[in-house]
């Protein structure tokens, strides 16, 4: 699917540079404002304080035995206790913070990536865009979870392996988008002219088709944000995660299942967590897309889809 | 379907006669032989990471019980002493004539073992895939033909909000309705025994088909509702209007038909994404397919039958991405004609 991600006004005098570097703070500041990207906004922020803030007020050690295996919530126990007789609550405010570190840092490994083989397989053509593409596809030939685990099967479930792999798998549908809208791009009169004046390529990427290229960067970092969050708290669902004691959202589902009838509480807050999370991040993203591609009709869903990526299910 | 615009655009400007006159089986013999080479590929990719890269999958296996004498067991069972090209050969060749080895979980065949996942995976995916096929369809033309109204603003943000939602959390959701907190109308976990088929107990198989329903019925109602509004605000439905035709006629026999085939990619699309979603999901209901296989391959280190589920599962994506190109060139005849 062709992308339709060209910067709303092409402003092709290398003089608005400067401006253009500012666009990527001012379309999210945009997309901010709507209401789309304010609720979006707001169920992110409310998950990210709890996760950031939580290991310090938690009540109790993440760790401790403080009450008996399931024991529903108390005056001393406000979510009950979990598989192990520990406290739900405290294990719940000190087990988000990582899975945010590691889904950020693997967002943003796989769009640097990703947007890198874009970029040079459009610009650079030839060759090096077959070569790129054809890798693209042989890593789209698995599902995004089924080609981490198998990254993860060779090594063991080490975090720093499941970073890079979740990172990895994203990288690919980035290149994609990146590709198309450097085409759009890369035949504009202001890349021809530095062309002419001898710019090597290398810097016409970097700044000259980067921050016009900010735009589909973004919509692309939300909706990867999304994936990673997804996909890792599938795998420390799954028990791919960090080393059992530690607190986790993703596990804790896993391992306080078998105990629903009797505390479901330590099954339903961390799947809400997770769940306002990829939903937040999701309405923000499609906040920014909206904003990005200017649409106010409804009937504009098509292009606000594939923007989105829907081509690219995680 | 940005494979089949790849393709089209970077076709060379003068194909032979044989192409022009039958541009559709030029398609396929062209994707299906890059879906073979895209298999190739994929096989030694997957060949190599399991084998290779780790230094040595007997350590791997073996961990901190690694002994020289099991080391040389191992070694000698995935014949690590042989050159690269032999033992890819041996696999790959293994694999291609249903011989693909033994599990090291339990030394059993590994195609004994995954045959009858296969087949339990394969029903989840085709019941799941025919039913949010549907249901997305019929939500998505509903919505675009009540366009604005209540109904189309609910679904639409219920959509938004669904599409983000991890699948666990939507399975662990309906246990918590309708097996466990709330009510006791179905079987938490499919106990089907290892080696018996799905169908035996169709009741098992209730919730973990709504989980993958609910998760891929909103991606194809967006893509319907969206295709459905272009052809209801196109000319030729304007004009069919203008002639007087009743409202169903121009509904059904005009707009749906060229709304469903941007449709089609979309219900591609979804069946790949199944066969993704299907590790996650039969690994909460403990349902005996594929996905829970490889789950516990990973768990075991059972480095044969990871390679032979990971080769299955990347020959059905190439598979249904072919299929879906071809279908989706079929439906629409402005496709035909390339650029």
């Amino acid at each position: 699917m062709t992308s339709v991600l060209v910067p709303d006004s092409p402003s092709p005098a290398p003089a608005a540079v400067r401006t253009r570097r500012r666009r990527g703070s001012s379309t999210l500041a945009r997309a901010a404002r709507t209401r789309r990207g304010a609720i979006g906004l707001a169920l992110v922020g409310i998950v990210v304080a709890i996760a950031v803030i939580g290991p310090f007020v938690a009540p109790y050690s993440p760790t401790a035995f403080v009450t008996s295996p399931f024991a529903a919530p108390s005056g001393s126990t406000l979510l009950g206790g979990d598989v192990l007789g520990r406290d739900v609550l405290s294990r719940v405010l000190a087990g988000g913070w990582l899975l945010l570190v590691m889904a950020s840092a693997a967002t943003v490994f796989g769009v640097v990536v990703g947007a890198a083989a874009g970029i040079s397989a459009a610009y650079l053509r030839g060759s090096t865009d077959g070569l790129i593409m054809r890798s693209v596809d042989v890593i789209l030939a698995f599902p995004s979870l089924v080609f981490v685990l198998l990254l993860v099967s060779i090594v063991g479930p080490k975090l720093w392996l499941i970073t890079i792999a979740v990172g990895f798998v994203q990288a690919p549908p980035v290149a994609r988008v990146l590709r198309s809208a450097t085409l759009d791009l890369s035949e504009r009169d202001y890349v021809k002219a530095v062309e002419l004046q001898g710019m090597r390529p290398a810097k016409v990427m970097s700044s000259e088709l980067l921050p016009n290229l900010v735009s589909p960067l973004m919509v692309e970092l939300g909706l990867r944000l999304t994936y990673s969050i997804v996909i890792m708290a599938g795998l420390a669902f799954l028990g791919f995660g960090q080393p059992p004691p530690a607190p986790n959202w993703g596990y804790m589902i896993q391992e306080n299942r078998i105990g629903l009838s009797s505390n479901p509480w330590a099954v339903i807050v961390p799947a809400a967590l997770i769940s306002v999370l990829t939903v937040g991040a999701n309405t923000f993203t499609d906040a920014i897309a909206r904003v990005v591609i200017g649409v106010e009709r409804q009937g504009d869903d098509a292009t606000l889809a594939s923007t989105l990526g829907l081509g690219n299910l995680p | 379907m940005e494979q089949a615009v790849d393709t089209v655009r970077e076709a060379p400007p003068s194909e032979p006669r044989w192409a022009e006159r039958h541009p559709i089986a030029a398609l396929f013999a062209r994707r299906g032989a890059i879906g073979l080479v895209t298999l190739f590929v994929v096989s030694l990719v997957v060949f190599l990471a399991t084998e290779v890269l780790p230094g040595n999958a007997a350590y791997a296996v073996l961990g901190h019980t690694a002994t020289p004498a099991r080391i040389k067991a191992i070694e000698d069972q995935l014949h690590l002493n042989r050159s690269i090209f032999d033992q890819y050969w041996s696999w790959i060749s293994g694999v291609l004539t249903g011989n693909p080895g033994r599990s090291f979980a339990n030394s059993q065949s590994v195609w004994s073992l995954v045959a009858p996942r296969l087949v339990n995976s394969a029903v989840l995916v085709a019941i799941s895939g025919a039913i949010g096929t549907v249901l997305g369809l019929v939500l998505g033309a509903f919505a675009a033909l009540r366009k604005d109204t209540w109904f189309d603003h609910l679904t639409s943000v219920v959509a938004l909000a669904v599409t983000a939602l991890p699948e666990f959390v939507v399975a662990i959701a309906l246990i918590i309705v309708f097996s466990t907190v709330l009510l006791h109308l179905l079987p938490a976990v499919s106990l089907i025994p290892p080696g018996s088929y799905a169908w035996s107990r169709p009741e098992l198989l209730v919730l973990p088909v709504a989980t993958l329903v609910i998760v891929i019925v909103p991606y194809i109602m967006r893509m319907m509702r969206a295709a459905m509004i272009e052809a209801l605000e196109s000319d030729y439905v304007e004009m069919a209007r203008l002639e007087g035709l009743r409202p169903w006629r121009v509904t059904f026999v005009h707009a749906l038909p060229n709304a469903i085939a941007p449709a089609i990619q979309v219900v591609g699309l979804n069946f790949l994404y199944l066969a993704g979603g299907i590790v996650i999901v039969e690994d909460v209901f403990n349902f005996p397919g594929i996905g829970q296989g490889l789950v516990n391959a990973v768990s075991d280190r059972d480095i044969p039958t990871i390679q032979l589920i990971v080769v299955i599962l990347a020959a059905f994506y190439v598979f249904v991405n072919i299929v879906t190109d071809v279908v989706a060139l079929l439906a629409s005849p402005r496709r035909r004609l390339g650029r």
